[in-house]
């Protein structure tokens, strides 16, 4: 298995303005590639164009070697996509909802049976197999959305915001769920919510505007902006630092991105100054900020007649 | 999990199963809908006309309910399209369009079981049709209810939300079922408004049905015509859905 292979893939509509510029990028075999980014920064534009949905203007990819462009068809019979908005038919139930859309995949109806109910089984969801969704919470809806394509023998599995108006809870739920599922399957999910991709992922990539600003594990995206701590300090009081770097205002007070070394010398400086602060491993928001602010910079520093 | 071979029977049982089965187990109003175009205008020709349509007025019900399923299945598509992203989900799956397109079809057609047992009985009682009569008139179903769903597949996905394809439907229905002279005799059409009913290819597909059953007189020649007419706008509605529609969007 050579897992899924991203290249160059740009995608327009009128020629002019690029939605998404020269995406490139690796995955594993197995595991979950968190896509994250700004609304309209490309995240559901490149998923539907790797679930083979739409075609991109440029580039292609490839899902354990089959080129998504010129071979769709073999490559539809590895995938499986929960679209972003997919919600389950009202008048149908889990069962027949699992049944159908194993149907389309070419099983037979025994089998497709068979193999519905064991996904139900799976998911805990016999309890709720032969209600008809219309009476289901959405918790339990995107939880048999994501049954029916489990229960497939699709081992690459899109899904577009699958948590995106969830309960706190549900949202949980569902974050153990994909953990445990994982180990299985290669699992490519967008997100609005940073704390889900580091939870859930192995690999992250940072869209923006288009263009994929960063990727890799958290680790390696902590070493790549070269700032492993993150130093919050309360309150608007004007700092007597001269020589740090990464320091920004943020609301309530200032934010310092730095590295192990130096955030001895800075907490040193502050406590000193008897400043309140606290000190905690850079997160997935600090990286996601730092690296969409550089690209902003780096765009406007770059020429836009390229694209 | 390694799949040994892919039932195309399958693809198309999905879709069944998801527009008609399903759907009439949980919706029966859906039943009472399926009835009502078809049958309504055939008692308000039957009224009017105080009898001397009803067979005319039946063999127009049977045509367009073959092809209200073209109309209906546009909707149900871009419903389960652009609410539900079913059919996002089928694309990226070994279905393709015709067999999801297939299964569609004769969901309307199971949908219209109903109303066409109704018909069957209602012919049985005011046409005792011949075997050809019944041949001619399955035909001519058969033709208009392959140019109804390429069309309404083709319109399906240029729609974007419900309320595009509802306007779509109203469109479509009133082009092929109220202006065209189905239920009644064309010459009730007066000059040069007649013209304009030439427009509908279910105006020739009614000719073809009035004429099969002694109700109306015509040529071989204009027979000829009527059969080539439809045939031909079936052909090109069947190229220009599977060439046009947009599956994996460009």
């Amino acid at each position: 298995m050579e897992g899924l292979k991203i290249r160059k893939i740009s995608k327009t509509y009128d020629g002019k303005k690029y939605v998404l510029k020269n995406v490139s990028m690796d995955f594993m075999q197995k595991g979950i590639l968190a896509i994250i980014g700004r609304n309209g920064a490309g995240k559901t534009t490149l998923i539907r164009i790797l679930a083979t949905e739409l075609m991109p203007t440029k580039g292609s990819a490839y899902v354990e070697g089959i080129d998504i462009v010129k071979e769709p068809t073999r490559a539809r019979e590895l995938m499986a996509i929960v679209p972003q908005e997919a919600r389950t038919i009202p008048w149908m139930n889990p069962k027949q909802q699992i049944l159908s859309y194993l149907l389309y995949r070419g099983f037979s109806y025994k089998e497709a049976s068979s193999l519905a109910l064991s996904s139900i089984k799976k998911l805990n969801l016999e309890q709720y197999a032969n209600k008809l969704s219309r009476t289901l919470s959405g918790g339990t809806k995107r939880k048999v959305m994501v049954a029916t394509v489990l229960a497939s023998e699709a081992r690459i599995i899109f899904l577009d915001e699958p948590t995106t108006g969830l309960d706190p809870i549900s949202r949980r739920e569902l974050w153990v769920l994909l953990e445990k599922l994982k180990k299985d399957y290669l699992i490519v999910l967008t997100t609005h919510y940073l704390e889900e991709a580091e939870y859930l992922a192995d690999k992250i990539a940072i869209i923006d505007n288009g263009r994929l600003i960063i990727s890799g594990s958290i680790g390696e995206l902590r070493k790549k902006a070269g700032h492993e701590y993150s130093i919050r300090i309360e309150g608007d009081k004007e700092l007597k630092m001269p020589k740090v770097a990464n320091i920004s205002k943020i609301e309530k007070g200032y934010q310092i991105l730095t590295s192990q070394k130096e955030a001895f010398a800075i907490s040193e400086k502050l406590m000193a100054q008897k400043i309140k602060f606290s000190t905690n491993p850079v997160s997935l928001e600090d990286l996601f900020y730092y690296f969409a602010k550089r690209s902003i910079n780096d765009e406007e520093e770059s020429d836009e007649g390229e694209w | 999990m390694v799949m040994k071979h892919r039932s195309i029977i399958s693809q198309v049982l999905a879709s069944i199963l998801i527009n008609a089965i399903y759907a009439m187990q949980n919706y029966p109003i859906m039943f009472i809908n399926t009835l009502l175009a078809p049958i309504s205008i055939l008692v308000v020709i039957t009224f009017v006309s105080h009898g001397a349509l009803v067979g005319m007025g039946i063999e127009g019900a049977l045509i367009m309910t073959a092809v209200m399923s073209g109309v209906s299945m546009q909707g149900d598509i871009s419903h389960l399209k652009n609410d539900l992203k079913l059919q996002d989900m089928v694309v990226t799956s070994p279905t393709g369009p015709m067999a999801y397109v297939a299964g569609m079809g004769i969901s309307e057609v199971v949908f219209s079981i109903p109303v066409l047992i109704l018909l069957i009985i209602l012919a049985s009682i005011y046409l005792h049709p011949t075997l050809l009569q019944s041949l001619t008139i399955i035909a001519i179903m058969a033709v208009m209810f392959v140019f109804s769903v390429s069309l309404g597949f083709f319109l399906s996905t240029l729609t974007t939300d419900i309320i595009q394809s509802w306007g779509f439907s109203g469109i479509v229905t009133v082009l092929l079922s109220t202006i065209p002279p189905v239920y009644y005799p064309l010459s009730y059409i007066p000059l040069p408004f007649r013209y304009i009913a030439y427009i509908s290819p279910t105006t020739y597909a009614a000719q073809i049905a009035q004429a099969a059953m002694g109700y109306v007189n015509i040529n071989m020649t204009s027979l000829a015509i009527d059969w080539s007419v439809i045939i031909a706008v079936c052909i090109a509605l069947f190229i220009i859905g599977y060439k046009k529609a947009r599956w994996r969007e460009p």
